[in-house]
């Protein structure tokens, strides 16, 4: 678990080589070491024993509804950015159980679920990412109830940030103020270099780890270096707002402009938009799911045959299905216009009346892996004119 | 409840894939008979009893007359009646005749075509009477099959999801075979069930569980005909083992006739 940031954290460097070293502490420290890999034609978050499972030579090119891994010799290990996986799936897994119900001798005995205590260390998590842990811990362990099962999770994180040098066509993490650097909240955050990385601490046990390994601190070229490149990226990013990018998909930056979002989005709820998104969505739940803030469940008990038997599951749910809305009277929501609506509006606007900040981090993973390509950045544009 | 609850098991049309769901239900299969009388299911015992039943699961489609007048008599003697897999739900894959000449077929495959008596369409249980619940796949899951008798003997709602495989997929953590490869996936309009199998194969959805609720298989259809996906391909995948479920039968005949491209679901 991180603590708010301090001046006089500990910097290292390390040589490429060096991060078998990283990953080994880690483990040694009783870690499950969770890193991305390539499975299935993505970069997923699986478990990682060795540097060189790692997706070296490998990045992404997003766009709307479209992935590709593309191999390219020059690219480190964290040039990628984001797959559909996030941190989500470690704090807030996609089904729990919370309760276990047992019926004996005519009488029920209870067994809540034993909280989970697994020290999970994840590597690769970008800024986007720990600003949408930030958002969920807002709504797990900020509010009037404490999320348990959340909490012994959390508590139990090492976070292994990366300062990305490469953003997506599908990245906005420069409009909403949550990258491409890694504003804060992790135990140590990476920057790849040409020649190693260069390591800075945000927690105190990022720190410790530095210190019990003995690593050098970098030179200031180096660390100079590697605050360029990210400051660097996020100009460009910037600077290419809008504008075709020419890297195998052939799409626009992606950026969102967040002034006056709240009234905007909420003034025009009648906006004929809405019904044209309607016509071009799936009501599929991808975006929900892919989404590292979106933190609906359902619950639901499961029982044998003879009804003895009981577990209380948690699952992902999402705002895109019947059911979520659904009241003694009937679904609320009915047609998808009005589920999207309810989506974007949430995430983008009334967010801020229930927890103080946006929904979105700007990761973009709700534009990429929407089967048809809807594009939240375009839609809130559309319906701004 | 004084005596067991009476269970009947009907085939029509059909390959006996889902009523075999129930015999494969190995673990529950014991529970499920002390749970209730298995008082019709042939493929189980010989012996029958007569109805009237509480339960009635129908198994295939209509295709005959004589199937059209006894499902009916099979509606008169169950409580509840339900149906299942996509032959009963949908018409299954004999619906394909839907779409084509009959007796054109028939003149080609039997050597006495005048032997043959069947209808000109395959068609779901439900066009024919009143079902009171429909559990969708080809074949059904044996453990939604299960559920479904638990929640009727307990007179409650079954947990039978009608949202789409990708909710599974992505539950499941399986990389999206149509974004990540440009696969045409049936995933975002069909019914969850199945526990997204292909797709963890790296193999794209066929849509067995059939249309999930509200869905929008113009939209998707649009999408990866702008991708690059074959038209004929697409109207291949819709019209398969659900082909007359119309949702999917609408938007087939849509991509079929071209009209699907272009109209409102066009990216901008």
């Amino acid at each position: 678990m991180t603590e708010p940031e301090q001046a006089n954290h500990a910097h290292a460097f390390l040589l490429p080589d060096q991060l078998d070293a990283l990953i080994e502490r880690l483990r040694e420290q009783g870690y499950r070491t969770v890193g991305p890999r390539v499975v299935d034609g993505a970069i997923v978050y699986r478990d990682v024993e060795r540097a060189d499972e790692l997706p070296h030579g490998y990045i992404d090119t997003q766009d709307g509804g479209r992935y590709r891994l593309v191999r390219d010799e020059d690219a480190g290990a964290f040039d990628h950015v984001v797959g559909p996986d996030s941190l989500k799936r470690f704090v807030f897994p996609s089904c729990d159980t919370v309760l276990r119900a047992d019926l004996q001798d005519g009488s029920w005995t209870m067994t809540p679920a034993g909280l989970p205590d697994e020290p999970v260390a994840v590597i690769g998590v970008r800024g986007c990412d720990l600003q949408a842990l930030a958002v969920t811990d807002r709504v797990f362990l900020e509010g009037p109830y404490v999320d348990p099962l959340y909490e012994a999770r959390r508590r139990n994180m090492f976070l292994v940030a990366v300062n990305c040098r490469r953003a997506a066509a599908t990245c906005f993490c420069h409009s909403m103020n949550t990258g491409p650097a890694a504003g804060g909240g992790f135990d140590l955050a990476l920057s790849e270099l040409a020649d190693g990385f260069v390591v800075e601490s945000g927690s105190a046990a990022g720190d410790e780890l530095i210190a019990t390994a003995g690593w050098p601190a970098p030179d200031t070229a180096r660390l100079e270096q590697a605050r360029a490149q990210t400051a660097q990226l996020e100009a460009e990013m910037h600077a290419r707002d809008g504008v075709v990018r020419d890297d195998g998909a052939m799409s626009r930056q992606r950026s969102l402009d967040t002034e006056g979002i709240h009234d905007l989005l909420l003034g025009r709820l009648s906006h004929a938009r809405w019904e044209d998104i309607g016509d071009r969505c799936l009501a599929c739940s991808n975006c929900t799911m892919v989404c590292p803030t979106c933190f609906c469940s359902s619950v639901e008990e499961v029982s044998d045959l003879a009804g003895e038997h009981v577990t209380r599951e948690r699952s992902w749910a999402s705002c895109f299905t019947a059911e979520h809305s659904y009241m003694n009277s009937g679904t609320v929501r009915k047609s998808i216009a009005s589920r999207y609506r309810q989506w974007l509006t949430h995430k983008l606007a009334s967010w801020h009346d229930q927890f103080g900040m946006s929904g979105c981090t700007g990761c973009g993973r709700c534009i990429t892996w929407c089967p048809v390509g809807i594009d939240l950045t375009e839609e809130v544009a559309a319906i701004r004119d | 409840m004084a005596a067991k609850p009476k269970l009947a098991v009907f085939k029509f049309a059909s390959c006996d894939g889902c009523q075999l769901s129930l015999l494969d239900a190995e673990d529950e299969l014991l529970a499920v008979a002390g749970a209730v009388e298995i008082a019709y299911f042939l493929e189980a015992r010989t012996q029958t009893v007569d109805g009237p039943y509480d339960v009635g699961i129908v198994e295939g489609s209509v295709t005959t007359e004589h199937d059209r007048q006894r499902i009916r008599d099979v509606r008169r003697q169950c409580k509840y009646l339900v149906s299942i897999g996509a032959c009963a739900t949908a018409g299954g894959i004999q619906a394909l005749r839907n779409w084509a000449a009959v007796d054109e077929f028939i003149s080609h495959v039997y050597a006495r075509p005048d032997y043959i008596s069947t209808l000109a369409t395959s068609t779901p249980i439900a066009e024919h009477v009143t079902v009171d619940f429909e559990l969708r796949g080809c074949p059904i899951n044996k453990y939604q099959l299960v559920e479904l008798i638990a929640s009727l003997l307990k007179g409650r709602k079954p947990r039978v999801p009608e949202y789409s495989v990708c909710v599974e997929c992505k539950r499941r953590g399986t990389v999206c075979v149509a974004v990540a490869q440009g696969v045409a996936c049936l995933g975002p309009v069909t019914q969850a069930g199945c526990g997204a199998i292909c797709p963890s194969y790296n193999r794209e959805c066929f849509g067995c569980y059939g249309p999930k609720e509200q869905p929008n298989p113009t939209s998707l259809a649009a999408h990866y005909a702008e991708a690059g996906s074959d038209k004929m391909h697409l109207v291949r995948l819709l019209r398969n083992f659900n082909a007359h479920a119309p949702a999917f039968r609408d938007a087939s005949d849509l991509v079929e006739s071209g009209a699907a491209s272009g109209d409102a679901t066009e990216a901008p």
